[in-house]
């Protein structure tokens, strides 16, 4: 009996004392990455929340991983389907253990990263459209705004009937912003120019996106805007020989005849410049705001169709925008009660935008919120 | 095509029936299987493995006709895993077609994500039927459909007619409403429910290849976005027969199109409330057929759900 007892204990001492010895493991390799920090090639992984074949979102990340590879000439690990839950946390533990850069796509792997941050001192962290941040935790984003009012002056300029159709997914600022961009910059070139915004609540359904696009086909809107990126709204336009505008990557063998441009998100940009400035130590973690003059934030080259000088109008406006002479913001702006938001000479502030929750003038549909 | 000479109410009915086609597929393919007293939740899943076999195939053939041979065959596949687990096997039919559902979102996940970025250069067109714009309204309704809708309406029009008009589908109710007597009239219950099962799979390949060939041609995650789930509640709300389905189909199509028209003209009504429509709509006329027969059969096949064992006692 004793004797058993005793084995027992013999035993379950040998599993906490091999369980204790992995966690020294981990920690001194832990110890290890912070030398490894310093050194000349860092390891990377990126963690999306789609899968790298989506032709939007994450396929532009991966765009945005695959030229870090070519310049770092190393191999940048990553990791698809990452649920933004719980799990996202155990993943993020286990890649921190050996590598130095950890690179979070989505909006809902916020808090997990921010955790982790915590656990993990040596190693920095990188999240895109966030907005928390710490010591080893930095946020970046790009004004998409800049290219969806570019957008908006192409749309403006080729509409006939005066109509142009907004598929938005969720009423949350980041569409609020580039309706209201669009909006503004199609009205631009055309003051009589309506935007006409249907929610779907839906990052990606294209059956349903279908529905809608031929919704807003039928009430004679001649520009189809899809701000989910499936290509089924763009394809309706091409169908009924009217316009089309797509989201986050260029969309034109969709709809060759039918597609104008639209914003698109070149990551990769920033992915080699932050790299560049931890490998150097000068990061400071906090947070970075792209937009079109770093080239984070882009315009699709345009459709075979769309009239030269409509092209030569937008890569003017582009050349203004970038050169800061011009911000897209500037008042006077009223929203569409006729209330007076922005003042001449005024402008929005960057902070200001990333929450707008007010739809401009020329805007039409529900923002309930 | 002259479209906007239409009114209003055509474009929506237009708009509603092209929206339908989809799901009046699947809910055919679940009624095949149900009638034979087999219950389909793989139908999500059946969809899925439709539209990855299309989309794969009209990559590499640009023959939308080839893609959806595949989509058929794709789906019967699983539908003879899903007729060996509950009829072979006796397995619980709910889990088997459950597993069924899941596996299958996997495994078009996994077989899709190869070619993620490709894109099929070939969709299945309209069919113009030119002298059909010479009726008013209803004869300009159908002179530019697309090929598919017309052919879920000849199969939901076959199926009607084999289930309610011949021997054989005299059978196939017998089958579902007790199998044992089916049996005993000399009907092969397993050969019969192996065929349904496989055959309503195959619609429901065939609805999933729908949206990689006239819907979106590109390939992501999950692509029927839950529309197999309503297939499911279709089924019952069609109340097991082909030519309700049609219409059942549609009014969900005028639902999903009619959340939108009324975005554009009635802006106060929030779109939550409308995205919530059809599906209150399956459960009030789920109530009301429901009182309204309380005191008579339902119209589900009597034996739904249950394995049969030859020669044992019910």
């Amino acid at each position: 009996m004793i004797k058993k007892i005793f084995i027992k204990s013999v035993i379950c001492a040998g599993i906490i004392s091999s369980a204790l010895a992995l966690t020294g493991c981990g920690d001194s390799k832990d110890d290890m990455s912070l030398v490894a920090a310093k050194s000349d090639s860092p390891d990377i992984a990126f963690l999306y929340i789609g899968t790298v074949g989506d032709e939007g979102w994450t396929y532009e990340h991966n765009r945005g991983r695959l030229y870090l590879e070519e310049k770092l000439g190393k191999k940048v690990d990553f990791v698809e389907n990452v649920p933004e839950n719980a799990d996202a946390e155990r993943i993020i533990s286990q890649l921190a253990q050996d590598h130095d850069i950890i690179f979070a796509t989505s909006f809902g792997h916020m808090d997990y990263i921010l955790n982790s941050s915590k656990r993990f001192p040596k190693v920095k962290f990188l999240h895109a459209a966030g907005y928390k941040s710490s010591t080893n935790m930095g946020n970046y984003f790009g004004k998409n705004w800049e290219a969806s009012y570019l957008t908006g002056i192409a749309a403006g300029s080729v509409s006939k009937t005066n109509k142009i159709g907004y598929l938005a997914s969720f009423p949350i600022p980041q569409l609020v912003y580039n309706i209201n961009a669009f909006t503004l910059g199609a009205r631009s070139v055309n003051e009589d120019i309506e935007v006409n915004v249907i929610w779907n609540n839906s990052w990606y359904d294209p059956a349903n996106e279908r529905s809608a696009a031929i919704s807003m086909a039928d009430e004679g809107m001649d520009v189809l805007v899809s701000y989910p990126d499936s290509p089924a709204t763009i394809k309706v336009a091409q169908e009924r020989g009217i316009w089309g505008v797509g989201n986050s990557t260029s969309m034109a063998h969709y709809a060759p005849d039918a597609y104008i441009t639209n914003p698109v998100w070149n990551w990769g940009v920033y992915y080699e410049k932050v790299v560049e400035e931890i490998k150097a130590g000068t990061w400071e973690g906090g947070s970075y705001l792209g937009g079109l003059k770093d080239g984070m934030v882009d315009l699709a080259e345009f459709g075979k169709n769309v009239p030269e000088p409509v092209k030569a109008l937008v890569n003017k406006e582009k050349k203004r925008i970038i050169s800061g002479e011009f911000n897209i913001f500037s008042g006077p702006i009223k929203d569409r009660d006729g209330l007076e938001r922005v003042g001449s000479g005024e402008k929005i502030s960057d902070e200001d935008v990333l929450t707008m929750n007010w739809f401009v003038e020329g805007v039409k549909g529900s923002l309930s919120n | 095509m002259e479209i906007f000479s239409m009114d209003i109410m055509q474009l929506l009915i237009i708009a509603s029936i092209s929206a339908a086609t989809p799901l009046l597929l699947a809910t055919l393919g679940g009624i095949l299987s149900e009638r034979a007293g087999i219950i389909n939740l793989g139908i999500e899943g059946m969809m899925l493995i439709g539209a990855v076999c299309a989309y794969i195939v009209s990559i590499y053939t640009d023959s939308e006709w080839l893609a959806i041979i595949f989509s058929l065959l794709g789906g019967s596949a699983l539908g003879a895993l899903l007729a060996f687990l509950c009829i072979t096997l006796r397995s619980n039919q709910i889990v088997a077609g459950l597993g069924i559902t899941l596996f299958a979102t996997g495994l078009s996940s996994y077989l899709g994500k190869s070619f993620g970025g490709s894109q099929p250069q070939t969709q299945i067109p309209n069919l113009d039927i030119p002298w059909l714009d010479n009726i008013p309204f209803f004869g300009e309704i159908f002179s530019h459909l697309n090929w598919m809708v017309w052919i879920s309406f000849f199969i939901a029009i076959v199926l009607y007619v084999a289930i309610f008009k011949t021997r054989w589908g005299l059978h196939l109710r017998a089958l579902g409403d007790g199998p044992a007597a089916a049996d005993n009239a000399g009907v092969n219950v397993y050969r019969y429910q192996y065929l349904m099962t496989i055959i309503g799979a195959a619609l429901c390949g065939l609805a999933g290849a729908t949206l990689i060939l006239v819907y979106t041609p590109s390939w992501n995650d999950g692509l029927t976005s839950g529309r197999g789930w309503i297939a499911v509640a279709l089924v019952i709300f069609s109340r097991w027969h082909p030519i309700n389905a049609i219409f059942c189909a549609i009014l969900f199509g005028l639902f999903e199109t009619l959340g939108f028209k009324v975005q554009l003209y009635y802006a106060d009504i929030p779109p939550y409330f409308l995205k919530m429509m059809p599906y209150l709509t399956t459960i009030v006329v789920l109530m009301w057929v429901g009182w309204r027969n309380k005191n008579k059969p339902n119209g589900q096949p009597i034996s739904l759900g249950k394995t049969y064992i030859r020669e044992q006692r019910g």
